[in-house]
């Protein structure tokens, strides 16, 4: 008899336990030695602010474009500080899309308090995350980012028109993946803060304005001409043309402390 | 004793069940949905490491593998064209008829012990168990769907709402819980009860009569390189000797890698539940285990890719191809076609 007093008290005991609330701490008896950073991605072309559907861009070449979609992957987002330490952002994968305001700023959380004078990020999703199955978030298959014929994210993907396109409808479809191999396609890049400082202080959550200027896919070091670089939507030796371009379309606008 | 380890089960449960949601009821203990790794088999690829296995996971699975809201009109379901009795193979079928009648160009394969693919379909296209699905969800010929629309069919389902609810503690739908829900099912898909395998395991049922025996032994001569034990595959792309289909002009291989070494090649098919697979090869041209063994016998054609395996294919008398054909009998598994956790839902 008494054996069956013993599981009710296990019983009322395995309750207890499973359902007890994590005890918060207050905040004001913590000392806080992190901060938040601000990331602002600003699309542009050239100088001008990205405008899709409705602007004509004039390339190099005399080509024109009409953009209608402009979508990418950053991912593995690193800050270094001044003493060499480095911030890496936990689940960093963030999906850019030119047609929604919210999705191009996003916040770095529980950075250490620091003087921090480079970031860098990749271009596209690591090849890890090409290969683990079902992915969420931003990296959830269901955002036109994902081949399931040949499975990977799609890292950048810009479509639009040009009267110069080699295709019927006068479309360009410019859908770069590829994570592996020869004709990878992604880039870890580093943009110079030119000698600014994003300071993560008690008083100071710093913003990072990036510029991605689009214009770069099309410039160098391949000048690409739309007669018949028009539509990339597997990965060849095309879209890794197009992905070296790319490599160097961010830059730094400014850093407010 | 029982007893005792009922209450203390009941008391674990209630206490895990609690911190997920103090709604649900708790599911007892059943031990028939658990990850199975037969004995003599390598490790699985898979085994389920994001995604720990439920009962009400894989009740959902199969709910959502037979659901025709997959599909874009709501009229196929992934067991539309792989039916359990045919080990979840298209009975009769050398394509499969997708959304609005439109033909696919490949042959449905047979689904069981998927947890040890090194790669999905074919051509080997597709990397993760997990996302296998989306590729006949969003293949224009099969269900031509996506998954927005999937998910907002699902949403509005209170019966789904519910079968999530159960299975992750949330009504919200979204495409990783669908995503890994169907892996569940999927993976489940265990088939290592054969004659074949109650043979190697020494069990009542494995009595193999002298052709049977005779066929085995040459199985292992003839066959067991590429189609090996105990899978009956090495899951690798090859060129097996096929003439190319003019009108299809399939690479196979070549078509994921674009490499030129992989033109024509296809994924090396398990031959377990062989028997019931039919039409055999990726494009289905092969009505009957007769023409397969004819076709290595005297058929193989040379493209450059051809496997250094079949330079001259496999020659086999009449009476060999009998023996073989027995021995392959041997390797349909009864107890996976008629198990009832694979049914269609009622």
């Amino acid at each position: 008899m008494y054996k069956y007093k013993l599981y009710t008290c296990l019983f009322g005991l395995l309750l207890l336990a499973s359902c007890k609330r994590d005890v918060e701490m207050p905040n004001d008896i913590i000392e806080k030695t992190s901060s938040t950073v601000s990331i602002k991605l600003n699309n542009m072309f050239d100088s001008l602010n990205l405008q899709l559907d409705s602007v004509s861009y004039v390339l190099d070449n005399g080509e024109k474009i009409k953009i209608n979609t402009y979508k990418y992957y950053l991912s593995n987002i690193k800050l270094i500080a001044s003493d060499s330490s480095v911030y890496e952002e936990l689940n960093s994968y963030h999906l850019i899309n030119e047609s929604s305001a919210l999705s191009k700023s996003f916040t770095l959380s529980n950075v250490p308090f620091n003087n921090y004078t480079s970031i860098q990020f990749m271009i596209g999703v690591d090849s890890l995350h090409n290969v683990s199955g079902s992915q969420s978030g931003d990296l959830s298959p269901n955002y036109g980012m994902f081949w399931t014929w040949n499975t990977g994210y799609i890292q950048t993907k810009l479509e639009g028109y040009s009267q110069q396109s080699g295709a019927s409808d006068k479309s360009v479809a410019f859908h770069i993946g590829g994570f592996k191999g020869i004709n990878n396609a992604l880039k870890t890049v580093k943009p110079s803060f030119n000698g600014a400082i994003a300071i993560v202080s008690k008083t100071s959550q710093p913003v990072i304005n990036i510029n991605c200027n689009v214009k770069e896919w099309f410039i160098n070091p391949s000048s690409i001409s739309f007669s018949s670089v028009y539509s990339v939507s597997s990965v060849n030796a095309t879209s890794k043309l197009l992905a070296d371009n790319y490599a160097d379309m961010f830059t730094i606008k400014s850093i407010q402390n | 004793m029982h007893k005792k380890l009922n209450i203390l089960f009941l008391c674990i449960i209630i206490g895990f069940s609690c911190s997920v949601d103090p709604e649900i009821k708790p599911v007892l203990p059943v031990d028939n949905i658990r990850q199975v790794v037969p004995e003599g088999w390598p490790a699985p690829v898979y085994a389920f490491e994001n995604n720990p296995l439920s009962e009400d996971g894989f009740a959902l699975g199969r709910a959502l593998f037979y659901e025709k809201m997959l599909s874009r009109d709501n009229t196929i379901s992934c067991g539309s064209c792989h039916q359990q009795f045919v080990a979840f193979a298209h009975s009769e079928h050398k394509f499969s008829h997708g959304i609005d009648g439109l033909l696919g160009n490949r042959n449905a394969p047979g689904l069981f012990n998927l947890n040890w693919n090194t790669s999905f379909m074919w051509d080997g296209g597709i990397n993760h168990i997990e996302v296998q699905p989306l590729g006949p969800i969003s293949n224009p010929v099969e269900m031509d769907s996506d998954l927005n629309a999937v998910i907002s069919k699902l949403s509005s389902s209170n019966k789904y709402r519910q079968l999530f609810l159960r299975a992750f503690g949330t009504d919200s739908i979204n495409s990783q819980r669908i995503l890994f829900a169907i892996a569940q099912f999927q993976g489940m898909l265990y088939s290592y009860n054969s004659k074949y395998d109650y043979y190697k395991r020494g069990e009542t049922g494995g009595e193999m009569n002298a052709q049977e025996l005779s066929g085995y032994n040459l199985f292992v001569q003839k066959c067991n390189s590429c189609h090996k034990e105990p899978l009956f595959t090495d899951y690798a792309f090859r060129n097996n000797g096929l003439s190319m289909n003019s009108i299809l002009q399939d690479t196979g291989r070549a078509h994921i890698t674009g490499s030129a070494i992989d033109r024509f090649k296809f994924k090396t098919p398990s031959l377990r539940n062989i028997a019931l697979t039919a039409p055999y090869m990726h494009d289905g041209r092969f009505n009957t285990l007769d023409e397969v063994l004819e076709h290595y016998n005297s058929g193989i054609v040379n493209y450059g890719t051809l496997d250094t395996g079949l330079q001259n294919g496999i020659v086999l008398s009449l009476q060999e191809r009998e023996d073989l054909k027995a021995f392959l009998n041997t390797l349909t598994d009864y107890k996976f076609l008629n198990d009832e956790r694979f049914r269609e839902p009622n």
